[in-house]
């Protein structure tokens, strides 16, 4: 390399506890461009970009900005050499005034604000520079989501900055506020500055970068002109992966339809639609996969169907009775067993014990309670039977869940609900936290429920995982179901233009 | 009742009432700048109380009533710095620390209170009212308005500052923020825990003075649990108020009002209501308030959180 890169990222290391977030990552952005880091969640794009901001201090390595090693303890320390983050969680204060949020921070603490006027003159300026419609003196809490967005870009161009770093800046948009942006992104570049676009996004990224990154297991695995590569292959490199296992696959052709999802719409807590008219069967003896990048829908389908989310319109059928809006307890009692993506939220009460997380939906049921009172005989029992046959590492039953591992808490809470005979299992990310032989069990222990006739949706980011145990493979992208496929690696590519939204099969291949 | 004893009678009230709002305008001030940082201070009682023994003690020993108030500020400052090392400092939960700030003003102030002053039965001079030339002979304004001591004037001063310093100066416009989003503060470069430890000053500072002001304006003797429990009616006050420093100038009269409408009623021989009652007004009041306004917004969002810096 000749020319200086405007900033080198050198053998960047970073750990949180067990989890490595940054592993080795090295890359290079020049002046003036719109470069794009592209991967899966968890890939590590917004911890990398956190470093470069002053928000997360690495481990090693060396950041270079226009030709000089930087380190930054703080933020502002990076505003203040011109590099400029818009994070996914805004860091606006709602009570406030835009103007408001701009000066916070700034200037010694006894100052008398008295210089407002200068302040909404500039942003009015900058806000008509790049017609981003901000309006200094609006209150944050009135603003839409898509608007507070402008807002923090606006705060960023505020403070002066060279370099630009939006992180999943479209997953918060409509289509059209997405287009507004990335044409924004284009008119910052024409200005001068430059633009670290982090997405996961295929088609956005395409319309955009000059030159795209794509990250995995935190590391940068390959950089490209946007000239010299294609969707397909991206996809492939975003989620291209070997597939280690390969268990057998069931002999029996499934059974009857088991679960039926009719036209299912719902919305995520933000209001916005998550799931769009989603139909489909799962039949007895078999496992469905959903695959997806996340943050498509699957979370939201997946706490409709198990009752934790209103569903808007649609229909759920579970062995032909209707359970649509039912309340979990109910869909809980009937013949329903739900492994749940998030385990603390929905899945266990860390602060109790394993014996008492291990009865949660049936501990007001016989053998577990006779006449009000809890038969803690029996529930002992039943949990000692349980860590023994799934192997969970603890002390005894009677210890709390919370001081478990996060692989074994996963262990139990998969016994449990396998313990329950259900007909139907719902799992949203089977393997969390799970290593890499607790995982092979617990996959096992799924094929056996399939085999003895249960239904089982599986929803997962884990391509390895969807093929190594189902039937068919489902993809959802925008909330919608794209595609039906056999779990066949052959067509990996396929699968990978369909997480990214990519249907028209002629028009990219090559 | 005529109509000129019926003025006489509002305009005695009136400035009665002021008289009284006045600990409560001082506390409630200071406790909406401790809140809208997120800190909620439910200490005040005990705070207010250590106030107004310093306040006392110190007028006591040197006779005179301004050491005192500044003895009643550093006292309740004093207190209030225990409250911020174990809430912002240490993490504990700020109800628990409260209720035990609570109990150890109570407990604190009357064993020292009866160790060193009951026995001398003596009072103190207290602050005298300062009649404003002309205005205090206007017939009836002048007794409510323009007949009180300097401590009761001063609380509009108060007033009007506090709220300069919270809505046009930076100090306060991160307070605001530290409050809401103490994140976004300390992205910006600020220390959320110093802005948390300065509001719980200036919050028990205040608290501080209004019950100095109890035993130096008012009173002229500190007597055990003498605040009332108007440490609690001030936590009413803010919430009434909307976390706004004029907001609880206004209230805080209101409240005054309850209180000198309790005594002037016991005053008057013609109403058959037991004293109880009445005494029990400004309770009831807030109770009422805060049923009235239960679950409006404002509230600082992150009111009693913790901040943890990453």
């Amino acid at each position: 390399m000749s020319q200086k890169p405007f900033l080198r990222i050198d053998n960047i290391r970073k750990r949180f506890g067990p989890i490595i977030a940054s592993d080795g990552v090295s890359l290079e952005i020049e002046e003036g461009e719109i470069h794009s880091l592209l991967g899966e969640n968890g890939a590590g794009k917004s911890v990398l970009m956190s470093m470069i901001c002053g928000m997360v201090r690495p481990d090693e390595g060396e950041i270079v900005f226009k030709g000089q090693s930087v380190r930054f303890n703080s933020p502002r320390e990076a505003i203040r050499q011109r590099i400029g983050m818009v994070h996914q969680h805004f860091m606006l204060v709602p009570n406030l005034t835009v103007a408001e949020n701009y000066i916070l921070g700034q200037g010694s603490a006894l100052r008398v604000i008295n210089d407002m006027d200068k302040v909404h003159a500039r942003i009015r300026e900058l806000s008509d520079r790049y017609a981003l419609d901000v309006r200094p003196d609006a209150i944050i809490e009135d603003l839409s989501v898509g608007e507070q967005q402008r807002v923090e870009i606006l705060k960023v161009l505020f403070h002066g900055i060279d370099l630009l770093i939006l992180d999943e800046p479209t997953a918060v948009l409509t289509p059209q506020e997405t287009d507004r942006l990335l044409s924004l992104m284009g008119d910052l570049v024409k200005d001068g500055k430059t633009v670290v676009f982090i997405s996961h996004k295929l088609d956005e990224v395409m319309r955009v970068s000059n030159r795209i990154s794509v990250m995995r297991d935190g590391r940068v695995v390959h950089t490209v002109n946007v000239g010299e590569t294609n969707a397909r292959e991206l996809a492939r490199m975003m989620v291209g992966r070997d597939v280690r296992m390969e268990l057998p696959r069931s002999p029996e052709p499934p059974g009857r339809i088991v679960l039926s999802v009719e036209n299912m719409t719902c919305r995520a807590e933000t209001g916005l639609p998550a799931v769009r008219r989603v139909s489909l069967d799962v039949r007895a003896g078999e496992i469905v996969g959903i695959a997806g990048v996340s943050g498509n829908g699957q979370t939201e389908l997946s706490l409709a169907l198990a009752g934790l989310l209103p569903v808007d319109s649609g229909r759920v059928m579970l062995n032909g009775k209707d359970i649509t809006g039912l309340d979990p307890a109910r869909i809980n009692a009937s013949s329903f067993s739900h492994i749940p993506e998030d385990r603390h939220k929905h899945g266990i009460v860390v602060s109790m014990s394993l014996s008492e997380n291990t009865v949660l939906q049936r501990y007001d049921q016989k053998p577990f309670a006779s006449r009000g009172m809890l038969n803690r005989r029996v529930i002992g029992e039943h949990t000692r039977d349980l860590i023994k046959r799934f192997r969970v590492k603890s002390r005894d039953e009677n210890q709390a869940i919370g001081a478990l591992s996060g692989g074994n808490q996963q262990k139990l809470v998969v016994a449990r609900e396998l313990a329950r005979n259900p007909d139907f299992i719902l799992v949203n990310q089977l393997a969390r936290g799970i290593d890499i032989g607790a995982m092979e069990f617990v996959m096992e222990e799924m094929l056996k429920q399939r085999d003895s006739g249960r239904a089982i949706l599986l929803i997962s980011t884990e391509l390895e995982e969807l093929f190594a145990i189902c039937d068919r493979i489902l993809v959802m992208f925008h909330g919608e179901i794209l595609g039906d496929l056999p779990p066949d690696r052959t067509r990996l590519d396929e699968l990978g233009l369909l997480m990214a939204g990519q249907t028209e099969q002629p028009a990219l291949a090559g | 009742m005529d109509d000129m004893m019926f003025l006489t009678f509002l305009a005695t009230l009136v400035g009665a009432a002021w008289r009284l709002a006045t600990p409560l305008i001082f506390a409630s001030i200071g406790e909406v700048f401790s809140e809208r940082a997120g800190v909620l201070n439910i200490g005040l009682e005990g705070t207010m109380l250590v106030g107004a023994f310093c306040g006392f003690a110190a007028a006591f020993a040197t006779g005179s009533v301004p050491l005192g108030l500044l003895a009643g500020i550093a006292g309740g400052m004093l207190f209030g710095l225990v409250f911020a090392v174990f809430t912002i400092t240490i993490k504990a939960d700020q109800i628990v620390v409260g209720a035990a700030l609570n109990l150890l003003g109570m407990g604190l102030t009357a064993f020292l209170f009866r160790t060193y002053y009951v026995s001398t039965g003596k009072g103190i001079e207290i602050a005298q009212p300062v009649l404003i030339p002309f205005l205090s002979d206007i017939p009836f304004l002048g007794e409510a308005f323009f007949r009180q001591n300097l401590i009761v004037y001063s609380t509009v001063l108060v007033a009007v500052l506090a709220s300069l310093v919270l809505f046009r100066t930076s100090f306060g416009l991160t307070l605001r923020a530290v409050g809401e989003h103490p994140k976004a503060v300390d992205v910006a470069g600020r220390n959320v825990a110093a802005y948390r430890y300065g509001a719980v000053m200036v919050g028990t500072g205040l608290a501080g003075l209004g019950g100095a002001f109890l035993t130096l304006g008012h009173s002229n003797q500190f007597v055990e649990g003498i605040t009332s429990g108007r440490g609690f009616i001030v936590l009413a006050v803010v919430v009434f108020a909307r976390w706004s420093p004029i907001g609880a100038f206004f209230v805080s009269l209101l409240f005054g009002l309850f209180y000198a409408l309790q005594l002037m009623l016991q005053a008057q021989a013609s109403i058959i209501v037991p004293y109880q009652v009445l005494q029990a007004l400004p309770y009831i009041m807030t109770i009422i308030t805060l049923v009235v306004l239960r679950g409006k917004g404002a509230a600082p969002s992150k009111l009693g959180q913790p901040y943890e810096m990453r």
